[in-house]
């Protein structure tokens, strides 16, 4: 298991230093500083062994965390413990930073003793430990005997990431689905690869325990529910749905009537969590098409013309939209036309850099350039990199709907229809680009 | 002012003036104060001294002051023992305080303190709190159970608390139930016979309910702990199988992982046949892609961990290769493990797309990346004879991009494409020849002259090209002039009239101006080759090579499927099974798959199922010691591959090269040993250069394998049997060097004894002995700077002496030794240096250089370590020999006081390579006789009586050299004795 866990800042200075395990000697701390730290080339991997010790770190900012090992540990956990570390600090004191590690050094080795026992992670739900690990000190000199248990029953308990007792005037809560979508396209507007990665994060604020059962257009759900009911409507419904390649869900869903139901129930943390993770690859709504054209004109010159075309409902506006055209490295100089937005030429970044604010769907741009080139005997040719864009949809490209968010508190007085619900979609590009 | 300000105290007397904060009577400051002390304990100041006076601030209420002290305690309890038992009282009636939280605070406390004395004290609130009403109590104790064994393992048995930790698994509260089955693993991990971890389908079944409730991190520890299980039969498989499968699931990519761990191993022992083996198989991809989306670091991870999978289990991610595309921002190490993984997926239907990729990435940045961008395209080439045209037409482009690094890499595949596919893409060469001058690293060197020798006809200027390179022969490295020998020799056989200037040239350099005993070995091979019989070394040199394989860097199965039963742990990021990186007993049980193996073994016994695995792994796994040597050499337990003669017995080497040399001081056997049959059917094919130019190989092809041996005329019958032994022996060092318990079969070595004495050095003290181990014989030292200031430069040589001896490589010592430091080398020997009769025989007189200055001394050398092991002699040839020499040459010695019989005896000298022919019993006396072979081929033979119930041996020995006779007696009785 983990022997020990420093905490370093850029210069390689210890900020927080806890050995867990016999075998980790205060020398790991410096053998990590001088080998990786301080190690002139660039990093080759997360996990390096020195020594017979093994290192691994992850860095936040220009601070570096490393967890220390001797033994054949679970790799993969204890990358998964250091984020979660990262996630509780940024939990109790916002930005992982040097001041703040220093500032809060007895907090931190407060939760390092708690979550942290022999090197095996214990909870570490911040909902829980905020029971009682406090920046002004620990809570639990004056508890009652009921509160001292509830804290522990809840730290160990079932629902570790809730606590119970937890009261809201009213009942709200906000469901955002979040969507990265990635393109690779070939010169002739041909699909080479094309996935999203989406998210779903939930903020909730309920009162008591309650249970939740979320619901989307995933097209197993529905197509088990079209085979029971009418027939018509599966078939009509079946085009609405998508097909989900794969999805990971937080800790407080039920995995088992997932895999045996495909129904996402769960009893929420309290504020801000990620619900569940997917990825689809089927049937994605691309919101832009990009047609390049590269022509050469003798030895010296290029003429570019870039034509996007926004493809979504024309109600609808994008936002944020980027088009970045690379250059050859030789260029010397540029001349840009676009009939909307704002372009230029970065000479620092080898490319064309041409901005809109707002476009709506169904609507069609263009930029055109002369890009004059110095003379070079060069031989290698210019490798033509992918034109590259970023930008922001109100919808989700991979078709994924809510379709329904039910709560359910047995104990207190409020059912389903008093909570106000709030659901959101956005769109952004991940890697979107077409090559030319 | 905040926290902060406790990292910036640094003036002088601060000890002092904390001392007198934490004895204030005011809580603000005591705590204030204790804050600094942990802040200096932080950045590594010694707070030691204020021990006494933090202890004194642990009877508090204040439960944040109590934790800080506590922090202070763990870390010093060690170095103060006895100020610790101060602290005993605190915990024994923390640990009855109605705070759930100050009791787990306690018990997890005490068990991190680390002192003998106390844990006996702890004993009593520990078993108090494993049986507390409290779940968060129970769960903290069950952790410091493991921390009490680990300290002191047998109090923790005597106390019974491992009985009480297993009870804990039927407990209500999961993560209990998580806590004790991780404390429990642990404990088994360091008693591999015990049956602590009593699995079976009803504790199965606990595990299992716990898994679903329990927070991730119990998961793990529950996932993994399965993995360790092997289920009675499918029908049980499937069914933890079937309730394992959610966790896939599941946003922590651990638990993912471990649970691929789980059904990955138990779908060893479904039928194929069945179905849900094929739903588990499709269950299982999208989850391993999905991992790829997370941080960097675990991407890592799981991409190693795949390599892996896709190796074992190729269908899983077949139709998974866009996802293994690299990005742009990926982090290298993301980048070529994706590579690595893309290479593998690579087959007919994805190979367009594969190799557009590809030739996208031998235009980025990293150098690293695009060399092996470039390798990838050569091995698609060679994996899908489809491609092969494409590959080199892409290969071809690349080359004209005359970017230094992808130019060298491009005509290294491009020689194993040559290689793969004889007489298909020959027209390259030109384009190739016009590279030549830019090619400057040695591999590129030695492809490039493989090239024009072996396609030396088609190539009008081949003898001039050679004769380029032959111009500067001393500067090159080993590797091109070993290729640049067989490449001019090639020319010649096939334009004899051209070049025999340039032939007779190579050969004298390589024979007479060389220290390589490698290339001299060749040169001399060649040489004769050339004068006895042209036709012979047409038909040896020319052979038609053996095809290379498809896969490269395929890890050696029992190794794979060691590292499956490892996945998600270090040893799958390693790719190394656990003993090659984890200290002491821990780990280093080999795991192995259930049912895979055909036998009934169990996994639950591991040390009978890795004993099995290692003497079933039949020598054939041999060729695939690039992984192992790659292990060894990352242990830095052998000098680096350059250096010399390596693991697999190579004593056939020795002989041969012996013989050729005619160095040979004795030529008793009847049976020839010329070089006049070098028609045998195996020597052609070892001739040739092998794919991978590696002097190792090499070393491994012309002397290492049976094959080559029996050519040269050892008895055949004996061979294999002879082999077969030092053969498993070198595994088993090779798989046990890290755990370092796998010597007991190696060859007798005495203890270490000073040579040098720090007075006689200007303060190097030098102790050291021999050792022979699988093969290679070791002066194993053991240096020591005495003195004040640092040493380096370290370099050593030796007089001639009887036997020959010679450092096969340089002294390894790479970093600079400092006072008081000690550092042990070992230092391959060769037998192949010059030679001068000593007096006494086995004496060897050293030279040791460092940067003060250089030291001389003398010792001996145990003579057995000079045994080879393909002494075993033929009965009848013993016979004829020992009344073939005369009875003069024969002597006589006592061995006294030794009170082995004669089993042992013949056992415990077999391990020294003195083989046991025969054993006669005359009348209550065993007769056993025993050939043995010295590196220098002088035979030994001997008559050794054991007489029951009587200590003293007497020993005959017969020998062409009696000479030797002394020595070897005396090596009987120091094998004997030890």
């Amino acid at each position: 298991m983990i022997g020990g866990l420093f905490i370093y800042n850029h210069k390689g200075e210890v900020l927080i230093s806890r050995v867990y395990r016999d075998d980790i000697g205060r020398n790991a701390v410096d053998a990590f500083r001088v080998n990786v730290i301080h190690a002139r080339q660039q990093v080759r991997s997360p996990v390096t062994n020195i020594a017979r010790t093994s290192f691994f770190h992850v860095k936040r900012s220009n601070i570096w965390l490393a967890a220390v090992t001797k033994q054949n540990v679970n790799a993969a956990m204890v990358f998964e413990f250091l984020y979660k570390m990262c996630d509780v600090m940024t939990a109790y004191f916002g930005k992982i930073s040097e001041e703040n590690i220093k500032n809060n050094f007895v907090l931190i080795y407060e939760l390092l003793d708690e979550i942290l026992d022999f090197g095996y992670p214990q909870n570490s739900e911040t909902g829980a430990l905020k029971t009682f690990i406090t920046q002004q000190g620990i809570k639990g000199q004056h508890q009652t005997k009921e509160e001292q248990s509830q804290i522990t029953s809840q730290v160990t308990g079932q629902i570790g990431w809730r606590r119970e007792g937890i009261k809201y005037r009213r009942n709200e809560l906000f469901l955002d689905v979040l969507e990265s979508v990635n393109l690779l396209m070939s010169p002739q507007g041909q699909v080479l690869s094309a996935h999203v990665s989406g998210r779903v994060v939930m903020k909730s604020y309920l009162s008591g325990m309650p249970e939740c059962k979320f619901g989307m257009n995933d097209k197993i759900v529905i197509d088990k529910q079209g085979k029971g009911g009418a027939t018509d409507e599966a078939g009509k419904s079946g085009k609405q749905s998508i097909a989900i390649d794969d999805c990971t869900f937080h800790q407080c869903v039920r995995l088992s009537k997932f895999d045996s139901e495909r129904s996402i129930s769960f009893i929420p943390p309290d504020g801000e969590y990620e619900l569940m993770r997917y990825r689809t690859t089927k049937d994605i709504i691309l919101p832009f098409r990009v047609i390049p054209l590269v022509r050469e004109v003798g030895r010296t010159k290029l003429e570019v013309k870039v034509v996007i075309k926004s493809n979504f409902k024309p109600s609808l506006l994008a936002q944020k939209i980027e088009v970045r055209i690379p250059t050859p490295l030789n260029t010397s100089g540029v001349q840009v036309i676009c009939m909307k937005g704002k372009a230029k030429y970065k000479a620092s970044e080898n490319a064309i850099v041409w901005k809109i604010k707002r476009m709506a769907g169904m609507k069609e741009s263009q930029i055109s350039a002369e890009i004059e080139l110095l003379p070079t005997n060069d031989k290698k040719k210019w490798a033509r990199p992918p034109i590259s864009m970023n930008f922001e949809v109100p919808f989700a490209p991979s078709g994924l709907k809510v379709r329904y968010l039910k709560v359910f508190e047995s104990k207190l007085n409020y059912s389903d229809h008093d909570v106000i619900k709030w659901v959101r979609y956005i769109g952004r590009s991940g890697i979107y680009e077409t090559r030319c | 002012m905040t926290d902060s300000k406790y990292f910036t105290t640094t003036k002088k007397g601060e000890i002092f003036e904390l001392k007198a904060e934490l004895n204030s009577d005011k809580k603000e400051k005591k705590k204030e104060a204790v804050k600094k002390v942990i802040a200096s304990m932080t950045v590594g100041k010694d707070v030691s001294a204020l021990f006494p006076d933090v202890v004194n601030c642990m009877q508090t209420d204040n439960l944040e002051l109590k934790k800080l002290v506590y922090l202070y305690l763990m870390n010093y309890a060690k170095s103060q023992p006895d100020m610790a038992i101060m602290a005993v009282n605190t915990f024994v009636k923390d640990c009855e305080d109605p705070n759930p939280l100050i009791r787990a605070l306690a018990v997890r406390t005490m068990g991190c303190i680390r002192v003998d004395k106390i844990t006996e004290y702890l004993c009593e609130p520990l078993r108090k709190c494993l049986k507390d009403e409290d779940p968060y109590v129970r769960k903290t104790a069950a952790v410091c159970v493991a921390k009490l064994h680990d300290i002191n393992a047998q109090l923790v048995e005597d106390q019974g608390f491992l009985d009480t930790l297993k009870d804990l698994i039927s407990d209500s509260n999961p993560m209990v139930v998580a806590n004790a089955v991780a404390a429990l693993s642990e404990i088994a991990e360091s008693h591999p016979n015990s049956n602590l971890l009593d699995l079976n389908p009803q504790t199965i079944n606990k595990l299992l309910t716990a898994l679903n409730e329990c927070t991730e991190w119990g998961q793990i520890f529950i996932l993994d702990c399965l993995a360790n299980y092997t289920p009675r039969d499918d029908r049980e498989s499937q069914s933890i199988c079937e309730r394992v499968t959610p966790r896939l699931s599941h946003a922590n990519s651990a638990v993912v992982l471990s649970a691929v761990k789980v059904l990955m191993k138990f779908m060893e022992m479904l039928p194929k046949d069945l179905d849900y083996y094929g739903t588990l198989l499709k269950k299982l991809a999208p989850p391993l892609v999905t991992l790829l989306s997370a941080e960097p670091e675990l991407q890592y991870v799981a991409l190693r961990n795949i390599n892996l999978i896709v190796q074992r289990r190729p269908e899983i991610l077949k139709h998974e290769m866009k996802v293994f595309f690299v990005k742009y921002n990926d982090p290298i190490y993301v980048k070529l493990e994706k590579l690595d993984i893309m290479i593998r997926l690579a087959s007919q239907a994805n190979i367009a797309q594969v190799l557009a990729e590809l030739k996208e990435y031998a235009t980025e940045v990293d150098v690293d990346f695009v060399r092996k961008a470039v390798r990838a395209i050569g091995r698609c080439a060679i994996k899908v004879e489809q491609s092969a045209e494409r590959c080199v037409s892409t290969l071809l482009d690349l080359i004209q991009t005359k970017v230094n690094y992808v130019v060298q890499e491009a005509i290294v595949v491009i020689k194993d494409i040559f290689r793969k596919y004889p007489n298909k893409y020959e027209s390259v060469i030109a384009t190739l020849c016009e590279n030549l001058d830019s090619l400057d690293e040695p591999e590129a060197r030695a492809a490039m002259i493989w090239i024009v020798g072996e396609y030396a006809e088609r190539i009008d200027n081949a003898d001039e090209l050679l004769e380029s390179f032959l111009e500067g022969f001393h500067d090159e490295s080993t590797q091109v002039q070993l290729q640049l020998l067989t490449a001019i020799v090639k020319l010649f056989l096939k334009k004899p009239t051209e070049t025999q200037e340039l032939v007779q040239q190579v050969l004298s350099l390589a024979t007479q101006d060389s220290d390589n005993p490698d290339l001299r070995d060749r040169g001399y091979i060649y040489w004769r080759l050339l004068s006895t019989d042209p036709v012979a070394a047409k038909e040896v040199v020319l052979a038609e090579k053996p095809l290379i394989s498809e896969e490269t860097d395929l890890i050696e199965p029992t190794l794979l499927e060691e590292l499956i039963c490892h996945i998600g742990t270090l040893a799958s990021v390693y790719h190394k099974p656990p003993s090659a990186f984890v200290e002491g007993s821990r780990g280093v049980q080999h795991k192995r798959l259930p049912g895979s193996a055909g036998s009934g073994e169990s996994v639950e016994s591991p040390d009978t199922s890795s004993a099995a695995g290692l003497s079933e792994a039949p020598p054939a796994v041999i060729p695939s010691q690039g992984d192992l040597l790659g292990d060894l050499l990352n242990l830095d337990l052998t000098p680096p591959a350059t250096t010399g003669p390596t693991p697999p017995p190579s004593s056939g080497m020795q002989l041969g090269a012996m013989d050729l040399l005619g160095g040979g001081l004795d030529s008793l056997p009847p049976i020839p040993l010329r070089t006049d049959t070098p028609q045998s059917p195996q020597l052609p094919h070892q001739s040739p250069s092998p794919p991978d130019y590696s002097p190792t190989e090499l070393g491994g092809d012309l002397g290492g394998s049976p094959a080559m041996g029996a050519a040269f005329g050892a008895p055949p019958a004996v061979m294999p049997a002879s082999f077969n032994a030092p053969v498993s022996g070198g595994l088993d060092d090779l798989f046990d060097l890290g755990g370092g318990v796998g010597m007991t079969m190696g060859a007798y070595s005495p203890p270490k004894t000073i040579w040098l004495p720090a007075m006689k050095a200007k303060g190097l003290e030098i102790s050291g002995t021999f050792a022979r181990r699988a093969g290679v014989i070791q002066m194993e030292m053991t240096l020591s700077n005495k003195a004040m200031s640092v040493m380096t430069d370290f370099a050593i040589q030796f007089n001639r002496n009887s036997f020959g001896l010679a450092p096969a490589g340089p002294l390894q010592v790479l970093t600079p030794l400092n006072p008081n430091q000690s550092i042990e080398v070992a230092l391959p020997l060769s037998t192949v240096g010059p030679v001068m009769k000593m007096e006494p025989l086995s004496n060897l007189q050293v030279a040791v250089k460092n940067n003060i200055d250089v030291f001389y001394f003398s010792c001996q050398y145990p003579i057995s370590m000079l045994f080879v092991e393909d002494g075993k002699m033929e009965r009848q040839v013993f016979l004829a020999t020992w009344k073939d020499i005369p009875n003069d040459n024969e002597s006589q010695f006592q061995i006294k006081d030794c009170h082995l019989n004669s089993d042992a005896v013949s056992n415990k000298l077999q391990s020294s390579n003195v083989f046991t022919i025969a054993k006669r019993t005359v009348e209550g006396q065993d007769m056993l006789y025993q050939s043995m072979k010295l590196t220098n081929g002088i035979w030994v033979l001997a008559e050794l009586r054991v007489q029951t119930g009587n200590p003293n041996y007497t020993v005959s020995l017969k020998c062409r050299a009696p000479e030797v006779s002394q020595c070897v007696f005396q090596s009987y009785e120091a094998i004997l004795k030890n």
